[in-house]
C-alpha cells in the first residue's frame, strides 16, 4: 500500500509543479495578483507531495519491502539501518527522487522566504522552478520511477553496492544535490528578470544570499566526493578527474564566477548580462552533469544507469530548459541597459579579471570531459583525457585567479590607484615570497611547483590580514558579517592550495609484500604488520590488518586496514586505515593475499591532506557567513 | 549578434550529445586485436583431469567469454548465452577468478551455454588477455588471431551488429 501511496504523492507533485510552472507565469505577464498568487502554496502543495514520495520509498527500504524493484536491487536484509536508509538514493531512480525531493524544497523555501519580494517576481521565480520540477517529476515518473512493483517477490535483496556503504556517502549525494539543486533558485532569478526585462541592485540582493548557500553547499558536497575517494578507494588519491568529478567542478567555478559577478551587479549595476548569462550557464552545468552522469554518455566509474532511452529524455529536457533560457537571454538581454563606468585599475576590473579566468577553467574542464566524446562521434578514434591534460590547462588558469583573490578586496569600486595597492600589499608580498623561498628547501626536493602553491596559500592569507588591519578600510568597526565571510573563504582557498600543493609533490608511498613480523619504513615512520586476523561484520567478512606504525619520536599507533568480502554481491573491498593529523595522513590499505600468511600492502605518507578538507570547510563557512549578512534581511 | 552566441553554442553541444547518445564508451579498442591469442593450458571446471589451451582450436572460428560466479553482468548475459548456445555457437569459458569454487555448481543449476569453462583461479590468464572487467567476448578466426572484443555483457543488438557479420565474413 505505501509504495502505491508513493506513487500517488509523485503524480500529485507532478501536478502541482505543472499548474505551478503554468499559471503564476501567465499571471505575472498579465499583472494578475490572483494568478500570481498561486505560485506560493502550489510550491508548498509540490515540496509536500515530493516529501511524501521520498518518505514512502524510505520506508520500502527500512521495512525491506523487496516487493519493490528498487528495493530489491538496492538492499539487503543483513545491510545495517543507516545503509538501508541512505539505499533509498543509492540507485538512479532513488537519486533522481532525491534531486526532484531537493528541487522541491528549494521551491517551498522561496515560498516561505519571499514575502518580502514583489509578487511579480515571486510568481516568475517559482513558475520557472515549477516548470523546471514537472520537467524532472516527469523524467522520474515516465522513465525511472523508483516504486515499481516486482512480481515473484524475491527472498531478499542484491544488497546496495559496497562502494557506497560508507559514512561518507550517507551525506555526499544530498550535500551535493542541495548545491546543484539550489543553483535553480538564481538559474529562476535569472530568467525573472529577463522575463520582467529589470535587473538592478534590489534584483542581485535578492539573489545573493540563495546563489551564495548554493554554493556553500556544492563546495562541501564535493569535498565529501573527495575525502570520501580518498580513503573508500584504497588508492590514496583525492582527485582524479573522473567525468563525474569534472561534471561537479563545473558549476561549481560557474557558481563561483557568478558570486563575484553578483557582487559587481549589486554594487555598480554592471556586469547584468554576464551575470545573467553566469546564473543560466551555473544551472545549465549541473543539469548538464546529471546528463552526463546518468546517460551513460561518458563512461565513469560512477555512472550507474546506461540507458539511451532515458537519455535522450534527459536531452530533451536539457534542450527545453537550456536552450529556451539561452533563447530567451539572446532576445532580451538587450533591455538591460549598461552599467557604470570603471577604471582599468579597479575592483570591478579585478573581478572581470577573476571571471575571465574561472570561465576559462571552466571551458578547458569542459573541453578535457567531451574531448573523447567529440573525437568518437566524428569517427576519429576512442582517447581519454586524463590528469596530465587538466593539470597543465588548469593550474595555470587558477594560479593567477587566486593572486588576483589576494588584491580584489583592498581594491576600491571605481577606480584604485595601483601604487597604492601595491604599498599596501608589500608587507602580504614580502610574507609569501619568503615562505615560498623557505619551504621548499625544508623539504629535500626543491619543485617551482610547491614554491607557486605554498606563495599563493600564503599570499591570501597575508592579504586578508592586510585587508583585516588596514586603517584606510571602511568603517572598520562596523565591518559586515558578508566582509568577514569573504576574507574567510579567501583563506579557505589559501589552505586548500596548500594542502593540493604539498600533498601532490611530497606524498610518498610503497607497496610491499609483508608477512605477518614484517616492517616497512616510510618517511621516517616504520610500519610493522602484526598480523591479519578474520573478522565477521553485519553483511560481510573480513580479513583485518593489524600494523603497528612507529613514528620519528617513538610514538605509535596502531591500524586496522580490512579487506572486504560482502555476503550478497560477493564485491571484495578495501577499507584502508588512516591516521590522520594537521601535518600529514599515515594511509594503510590491504591488498591481495599472496599465500603463506603473506599479504601485498600499500602504505602512503601523505602530508598536508588535511588541508584539502579544512579549506574546503573554510570557503563553506564563508559562504555561509556571506549569505547571513543582515543586509539581504532588511532590503 | 553576440547575444546569440550562447545559444548557438548549446545548440553544437547538444547535436554532440545526442550522437554521443548512440555510442558506447564501453566499446574499447584492445591492444590484442589481429594479434595472436595469448596461450594458456588451464584445467576445466566441473572435469576433473581434463585441460583446455586455445591451440586445440585452430582451424575453428570460436568465442571465448570471460566470465565469474560473483559477476552481475554475466549473470544479465546468461539467458542470451544460452540462447546462442542452442543455435551452435561455439562458446568456451574462462572463469576467472572464482575464488568461492563456485562455476561448477552454478553452471549446473542455471545452465552451461559453454562448450567448456576454462579455470583461471588466479587470475593470470585473463591478465595475459588484456581483461579489463568481466564479462568480456572475443572473437578468435581460424588462425587463433583475436579479431573482436566486446567489454560488457552481450545483448541481440551487440551480437547482430556486431559480432554475427563478423562470424559470417570469418565463415563460421
Amino acid at each position: 500500500m505505501i509504495p502505491e501511496l508513493g506513487h500517488l504523492a509523485l503524480i500529485l507533485a507532478l501536478l502541482l509543479a505543472l499548474i505551478q510552472g503554468t499559471v503564476p507565469l501567465w499571471g505575472a505577464s498579465r499583472g494578475d495578483a490572483s494568478l500570481m498568487a498561486l505560485a506560493r502554496p502550489t510550491a508548498a502543495g509540490q515540496m509536500f507531495f515530493a516529501a511524501l514520495a521520498f518518505g514512502c520509498l524510505a520506508y520500502a527500504f527500512l521495512t525491506n519491502d523487496f516487493s519493490v524493484e528498487n528495493v530489491a536491487h538496492n538492499s539487503f536484509s543483513q545491510l545495517p539501518l543507516v545503509y538501508r536508509f541512505t539505499a533509498t538514493w543509492g540507485s538512479h531512480e532513488g537519486s533522481l527522487l532525491l534531486w526532484v525531493l531537493i528541487l522541491a524544497f528549494w521551491g517551498g523555501a522561496v515560498a516561505l522566504l519571499s514575502r518580502r519580494l514583489p509578487l511579480e517576481i515571486a510568481a516568475r521565480v517559482l513558475g520557472v522552478m515549477g516548470l523546471v520540477g514537472a520537467g524532472l517529476l516527469s523524467f522520474l515518473l515516465f522513465t525511472s520511477n523508483p516504486l515499481v512493483r516486482l512480481f515473484p517477490v524475491p527472498e531478499d535483496g542484491a544488497d546496495l553496492n559496497p562502494l557506497l556503504q560508507d559514512p561518507g556517502m550517507v551525506l555526499h549525494p544530498p550535500v551535493l544535490y542541495m548545491g546543484y539543486v539550489g543553483f535553480s533558485v538564481a538559474f529562476s532569478f535569472a530568467l525573472a528578470a529577463l522575463l520582467s526585462g529589470r535587473i538592478d541592485a534590489a534584483w542581485a540582493r535578492w539573489a545573493r544570499p540563495w546563489t551564495t548557500v548554493a554554493w556553500m553547499f556544492l563546495t562541501l558536497g564535493i569535498a565529501l566526493g573527495s575525502w570520501w575517494a580518498y580513503y573508500e578507494l584504497g588508492w590514496g588519491g583525492w582527485w582524479f578527474w573522473d567525468p563525474t568529478e569534472n561534471a561537479s567542478l563545473m558549476p561549481w567555478l560557474a557558481g563561483t564566477a557568478l558570486i563575484h559577478s553578483l557582487a559587481v551587479t549589486e554594487k555598480r549595476g554592471g556586469f547584468k548580462g554576464w551575470t545573467l548569462l553566469l546564473a543560466i550557464a551555473t544551472f545549465s552545468l549541473s543539469l548538464l552533469g546529471t546528463f552526463l552522469v546518468r546517460s551513460g554518455v561518458l563512461s565513469s566509474v560512477h555512472a550507474f544507469a546506461t540507458d539511451p532511452g532515458r537519455g535522450l529524455y534527459i536531452l530533451a529536457l536539457l534542450g527545453a530548459v537550456i536552450g529556451g533560457s539561452l533563447f530567451l537571454y539572446g532576445w532580451r538581454a538587450p533591455r538591460l541597459g549598461r552599467g557604470g563606468n570603471f577604471a582599468w585599475v579597479s575592483r570591478e576590473s579585478l573581478l572581470l579579471g577573476n571571471n575571465v579566468l574561472l570561465v576559462a577553467a571552466l571551458g578547458s574542464v569542459l573541453l578535457g570531459t567531451l574531448y573523447p566524446l567529440a573525437l568518437d562521434a566524428f569517427g576519429l578514434g576512442k582517447v581519454s583525457v586524463g590528469p596530465p591534460y587538466f593539470n597543465a590547462v588548469f593550474v595555470p588558469l587558477m594560479a593567477p585567479a587566486l593572486f588576483l583573490a589576494g588584491i580584489g578586496p583592498l581594491a576600491r569600486w571605481r577606480r584604485a590607484e595601483l601604487p597604492d595597492l601595491a604599498r599596501r600589499l608589500r608587507w602580504a608580498f614580502g610574507v609569501a615570497l619568503a615562505a615560498a623561498l623557505v619551504v621548499p628547501f625544508i623539504q629535500e626536493t626543491a619543485h617551482f611547483g610547491v614554491g607557486l602553491g605554498v606563495f599563493l596559500g600564503v599570499w591570501l592569507f597575508a592579504g586578508a590580514v592586510t585587508g583585516f588591519l588596514d586603517r584606510k578600510g571602511e568603517r572598520k568597526g562596523s565591518r559586515p558579517l558578508a566582509w568577514w565571510g569573504m576574507q574567510l573563504a579567501h583563506v579557505g582557498l589559501g589552505v586548500a592550495a596548500i594542502g593540493a600543493t604539498l600533498v601532490s609533490y611530497h606524498a610518498t608511498e610503497r607497496d610491499v609484500r609483508m608477512a605477518p613480523g614484517d616492517h616497512v619504513e616510510l618517511a621516517g615512520y616504520r610500519f610493522v604488520l602484526h598480523g591479519v586476523d578474520a573478522a565477521k561484520g553485519p553483511n560481510y567478512v573480513a580479513d583485518v590488518g593489524r600494523v603497528e606504525v612507529t613514528g620519528p619520536h617513538g610514538e605509535t599507533w596502531l591500524l586496522h586496514p580490512e579487506k572486504r568480502k560482502y555476503n550478497a554481491s560477493r564485491m571484495r573491498m578495501t577499507e584502508a586505515a588512516v591516521e590522520s593529523g594537521l601535518w600529514r595522513d599515515l594511509y594503510v590499505a590491504l591488498g591481495e593475499h599472496l599465500g603463506g600468511g603473506a599479504w601485498s600492502v600499500r602504505v602512503f605518507h601523505k602530508p598536508f591532506v588535511a588541508w584539502l578538507w579544512i579549506g574546503a570547510c573554510l570557503l563553506a563557512l564563508g559562504g555561509l557567513l556571506a549569505a547571513a549578512d543582515r543586509r539581504y534581511r532588511n532590503p | 549578434m553576440k547575444r546569440w552566441l550562447p545559444l548557438f553554442a548549446f545548440i553544437l553541444l547538444a547535436g554532440l550529445l545526442y550522437k554521443g547518445l548512440w555510442l558506447n564508451p564501453r566499446e574499447v579498442p584492445s591492444p590484442f586485436i589481429g594479434r595472436p591469442a595469448p596461450a594458456f593450458t588451464l584445467p576445466v571446471v566441473g572435469r576433473p583431469g581434463l585441460a583446455f589451451s586455445p591451440g586445440d582450436l585452430r582451424g575453428q572460428v570460436w568465442l571465448l567469454n570471460i566470465w565469474a560466479p560473483w559477476c552481475r553482468g554475466c549473470r544479465k548475459e546468461h539467458p542470451f548465452l544460452m540462447e546462442l548456445a542452442r543455435q551452435g555457437v561455439p562458446l568456451y569459458g574462462l572463469n576467472w577468478k572464482d575464488e568461492g569454487r563456485e562455476a561448477a555448481a552454478m553452471l549446473r543449476t542455471s545452465g552451461n551455454p559453454y562448450v567448456l569453462s576454462a579455470d583461471d583461479l588466479d587470475g593470470r590468464v585473463g591478465i595475459d588477455w588484456g581483461t579489463t572487467g568481466v564479462p568480456e567476448t572475443y572473437v578468435i578466426d581460424a588462425a587463433g588471431i583475436i579479431r573482436h572484443k566486446h567489454s560488457g555483457p552481450l545483448n541481440p543488438r551487440v551480437w547482430e551488429g556486431k559480432i554475427a557479420p563478423l562470424l559470417k565474413d570469418l565463415g563460421a
